[in-house]
């Protein structure tokens, strides 16, 4: 008899859907379908299954090739090579649960690590804006119950966060919107015909680079004010009808991604767009939202904040805890040669990051923990194959909109494989003997 | 576990009825026992030094989403406040780094109010959809007991249900609530007014209609009220009133206290209030516009004397920059309005929303002034030192840090004076308040019921905190300060703002100041039992599948790691 796990949260991306159900084998052992997840997650849940997964600890050697190790041997070699490291980088913990981000932030409090996590390749640039001008939000039922305006600038949820349309944002029937998409006005903007641009009430081609001008143009409209007959390759009078149709709204939301916080302008892009935000509020209710991208990125700078004060590129080095950004951010320290080991989970900057960072990894003894072959584990001297979080281990995680949800374990891991937890815990004990700290 | 005895210190205890008096207090097994029933115990001397229970926070923001969205976004906060961890002292105790002023980070929060003899606090707004965060938070708070009120006052299901006048249904949605999210008791802020928030709009006076939901706020007070003790909760409805921070708002502050008229406490705690409202010098404002703002703690404290069925804390306003949050969204958009500050804001789908805007309490204005004066005001009026509360509703008025500062107010009219002086606008402040007219001083009993019987109480815990009654808890707290002397004003700030000892549930958690434990916190939540409801469960189902982004089965809070000491109140309803 096959047995149905319900309520079961997908580790994937940001969106955290958490209405899916998997069907697993009469031992518990093998996931057999998965229901109501988007073929990204589909995968995910199957790919726990694959026959060629990596299921001990690989030590790089000279020649490249590689040497399985016992989990004992990759804990002496990680523990070692942290606790002697003057300025270990400890990069990733965005597809990881909770309470593994703070075993690992305790083991790099006791050896003066830099945690970073995949922030530092996304949403930074968004933190950054935040403490400069904060930020209106709200939770993504806000969105599903009240929203008629809904803004896509730079992002692509049809690909990238497949289920938030039909989640949240612009098909679902919710308390005030019983109409579903029908009740709501859809405006994207990207320079980029995309399948989300498809659906779109209004759309802006912006002219690439050109955010920050469209996004204070739209400020300017708002009061009525003179503008110049092309912005940002958009026509004056348009963007004159699209601030009428945000301030039109009862309830508006503007979602953005990477094509506004990692293109020209930067966290200066995202500073116009919640200044935006915040004028419209003079006028209706509006929220702004990034969409964070890594299931549990949003977790790791809640973990980082509470227990450090800052919510990404924290350095532990001096003993207490430093942040600022370029100075302490992972590429900056790679490239300027200012680290002297990598450990890197749940995350993949070898796939993400520049080369010249990429091979600043290749080149410093290194460990990378991940449950699958990456370009990361493949320029590290160990590589640690763990259990899947939310797969074969649970945990909680933090939704794009903050919302904390517990995954949940539906299959055994493979026998003898460590979670991330287990894994940190005895590295963790390991350091603490070898730093002398009173257990 | 060790006994230990302190011995010769000056007690003051109004759970005892001690004033002052050189007792001993014994502990054995992590409560307080006669001191004949210890047998080979650790003598702590305390001659010529004052011993008092463990403090209790009855109102802070300490932990959760909007006093992380506070950390995340003020870096500034951490400006050159940060300690060191287990890397620069390695052979030290086990203590982790310390961070943040306002907003400190949940070590450094832990660890301060132990310093300041602190035991037990409790996080005043959980949203009930974040309460996985808030208990995460709570986890990583070292030492103090805590417990965390989930907010009702915009909930979806109680608008409805108080709009049908269904009481009995309120009170099965808050006690499944309670346990879903394992809360403490009901909060209600800015009731209806943060659901209009949902649409821009606010609801200012008592009489205002919610929009749709077409219910007062005087309706969904009674009825929380009547809910809590229809349910016996051991707190009763905590409730931050409408019309915060405007001039002029004090009327509006005796129209919510009046809901309180006509009802009793009914509960097996031993609490006699029906209604705490919080922060009450945030409410206590006249005038109509800031030009005129004034004083207006004597009206309110009048009224809060004559009716014992009323408790309140402060709110105290330290003249510091501080970090202001609050479930009350449209107070912080007017907010942000008035100083131009960075404007954090979050609506939570059916439940609530949170704001979040720095501020700072300047003594260069006269308005900051006045606010000041009220607090005290409100302490100094207070005829029941057991009904009304020292808080700052950390972080809002000022950071819990600042409790030694607001004791050497209290307790000496010099150090009042000498910071009205102080002021740039100090005439102003004078004709806005009655504070420079008043001459009373605290004693260390009052500070004690204010701080430590009176809070317990009023939280109906009573028969574990608040005193050095045989049979309590032994939180116990030494501090370097002989009441017998002169003491200066700063000499009482210093001696209140770290203890000599501390204990926490009989075990040492402090020794001349130094932290040599991380102790062992509970997290405490109420188990409220009541007959079966199937209509509430059956709305309950309706609206995670309707209206709700995450499944009912993903909603209720469960685990070790979230909660890995919990200590559950049990309360039948049935």
């Amino acid at each position: 008899m096959t047995k149905t796990i319900t309520d079961v949260i997908c580790p994937f991306c940001g969106t955290l859907c958490d209405d899916i159900e998997v069907t697993v084998s009469d031992d518990g052992k093998k996931i057999l379908e998965v229901f109501n997840a988007c073929a990204i997650g589909n995968e995910k849940f199957h790919h726990a299954m694959a026959k060629d997964r990596p299921v001990r600890p690989r030590m790089q050697q000279a020649d490249g090739t590689y040497k399985e190790v016992s989990y004992d041997e990759a804990v002496e070699y990680t523990a070692q090579m942290l606790a002697n490291a003057k300025k270990p980088l400890m990069y990733g913990w965005s597809s990881t649960n909770c309470e593994a981000q703070s075993i690992g932030h305790e083991i790099a409090e006791a050896v003066g690590a830099v945690v970073d996590n995949t922030a530092a390749v996304c949403h930074g640039t968004t933190l950054i804006a935040v403490q400069d001008v904060g930020i209106p939000s709200c939770t993504l039922g806000e969105i599903k119950n009240r929203a008629d305006r809904i803004l896509f600038w730079g992002c692509n949820p049809a690909h990238a966060h497949p289920r938030h349309m039909s989640r949240y944002s612009i098909f679902p029937r919710g308390f005030f919107t019983g109409k579903g998409s029908q009740s709501r006005k859809l405006i994207v903007v990207d320079p980029r015909h995309s399948d989300t641009s498809k659906l779109a009430d209004v759309y802006y081609q912006v002219e690439q680079g050109r955010d920050y001008e469209l996004l204070q143009a739209f400020r300017t409209a708002l009061k009525g004010e003179w503008l110049p007959d092309v912005v940002a390759g958009i026509p004056k009078e348009r963007i004159y009808e699209g601030a009428e149709l945000m301030k039109s709204g009862r309830f508006g939301i503007i979602f953005f991604g990477m094509g506004v916080t990692q293109t020209l302008g930067k966290n200066h892009n995202i500073d116009a767009a919640i200044s935006l935000t915040k004028d419209l509020n003079e006028y209706t209710k509006f929220s702004i939202m990034p969409m964070r991208g890594h299931y549990n990125v949003t977790g790791s700078g809640e973990v980082l904040a509470w227990q450090f004060g800052f919510p990404y590129s924290v350095d532990l080095s001096r003993g207490y805890a430093r942040y600022n950004p370029g100075d302490t951010s992972s590429i900056d320290l790679l490239i300027r040669g200012e680290v002297d080991s990598v450990f890197t989970i749940a995350s993949d900057p070898g796939a993400h990051f520049p080369i010249s960072a990429v091979k600043r990894i290749a080149s410093l003894p290194s460990v990378a923990v991940d449950p699958h072959i990456t370009p990361t584990t493949e320029v590290s001297k160990l590589h640690v194959p763990v259990a899947f979080v939310g797969i074969e281990v649970g945990g909680n995680a933090y939704r794009m909109d903050n919302v904390p949800i517990d995954t949940r374990k539906v299959v055994d891991p493979p026998e003898g494989v460590l979670t991330d937890e287990q894994f940190l815990e005895r590295v963790l004990i390991r350091v603490k003997e070898l730093k002398g700290v009173k257990a | 576990m060790t006994e230990f005895l302190i011995k010769n210190g000056f007690v003051f205890d109004p759970t005892l009825k001690i004033k002052g008096d050189v007792a001993d207090v014994a502990i054995k097994n992590g409560k307080i026992v006669e001191t004949d029933a210890v047998k080979k115990p650790k003598v702590i001397d305390a001659s010529g030094k004052t011993v008092m229970a463990g403090g209790l926070e009855i109102h802070a923001h300490i932990a959760g989403p909007k006093v992380n969205v506070g950390r995340i976004y003020r870096p500034e906060d951490k400006l050159f406040n940060a300690t060191a961890g287990l890397k620069a002292t390695p052979t030290h105790m086990n203590t982790r780094m310390e961070g943040g002023f306002s907003i400190p980070t949940t070590y450094k929060t832990g660890y301060n109010y132990a310093r300041l003899g602190y035991t037990t606090a409790m996080e005043a707004a959980m949203p009930p959809l974040f309460a996985r965060h808030v208990h995460e938070e709570m986890r990583d708070t070292p030492i103090i007991d805590e417990g965390a009120y989930p907010v009702f006052g915009n909930n979806w299901f109680v608008l409805e249900y108080i709009k049908n006048r269904e009481i009995n249904n309120t009170a099965a949605y808050i006690a499944w609530l309670l346990e879903a999210t394992k809360g403490f008791a009901i909060k209600s802020v800015n009731p209806g007014g943060t659901e209009a928030w949902g649409w821009g709009l606010n609801c200012l006076q008592v009489t205002d209609p919610v929009p749709y939901f077409d219910v007062t706020p005087q309706e969904i007070t009674t009825g929380l009220i009547e809910a809590n003790e229809l349910l016996g909760l051991p707190h009763s409805l905590h409730i931050h009133g409408n019309n915060l921070g405007n001039p002029g708002n004090y009327t509006t502050t005796l129209d919510t206290l009046k809901a309180a008229e006509g009802h009793k406490a009914k509960n097996k705690f031993h609490r006699e209030q029906v209604l705490h409202h919080t922060h009450i010098q945030f409410h206590s404002y006249g005038g109509d516009k800031w030009a005129n703002f004034e004083s207006k703690a004597r009206p309110i404290m009048d009224y809060v004397n004559k009716h014992k069925n009323i408790t309140v804390d402060v709110g105290f306003v330290t003249l510091d920059e501080t970090t202001t949050m609050t479930a009350d969204g449209p107070f912080e958009h007017h907010l942000t309005e008035l100083n131009h500050l960075k404007w954090a804001n979050v609506d939570v789908e059916l439940e609530t929303a949170a704001g979040v805007v720095p501020y700072v309490y300047s003594p260069d204005i006269f308005v900051c002034g006045v606010q000041w004066a009220i607090g005290l005001e409100i302490a100094l009026l207070s005829k029941d030192p057991m009904r009304c509360f020292i808080t700052t509703d950390h972080p809002n008025a000022g950071p819990f840090t600042r409790y030694p500062r607001i004791l050497k107010w209290l307790m000496s009219q010099k150090a009042r004076d000498e910071q009205i002086k102080a002021f740039k606008n100090s005439d102003k402040v004078v004709n806005g308040s009655e504070i420079a007219s008043f001459d009373r001083e605290l004693t260390l009993y009052e500070v004690a019921a204010m701080t430590r019987a009176g809070p317990a109480k009023a939280l109906g815990l009573s028969h574990m905190y608040g005193g050095l009654k045989p049979g309590l808890d032994a939180d116990v707290a030494v501090y370097n300060f002989n009441p017998e002397k002169e003491n200066s004003p700063d000499e009482i700030e210093k001696a209140f703002s770290t203890v000599q000892y501390l204990f926490k549930t009989g075990e040492k958690i402090i020794k001349d100041g130094e932290i040599v434990s991380n102790g062992n916190k509970r997290t405490l939540w109420v188990h409220a039992k009541v007959e079966e409801n199937p209509q509430v469960m059956r709305d309950i189902e309706e609206k995670f599948v309707k209206y709700y982004t995450v499944t009912k089965g993903n909603y209720e809070v469960h685990g070790k790691h979230f909660i890995p000491n919990p200590l559950a109140i049990e309360v039948d309803a049935t």
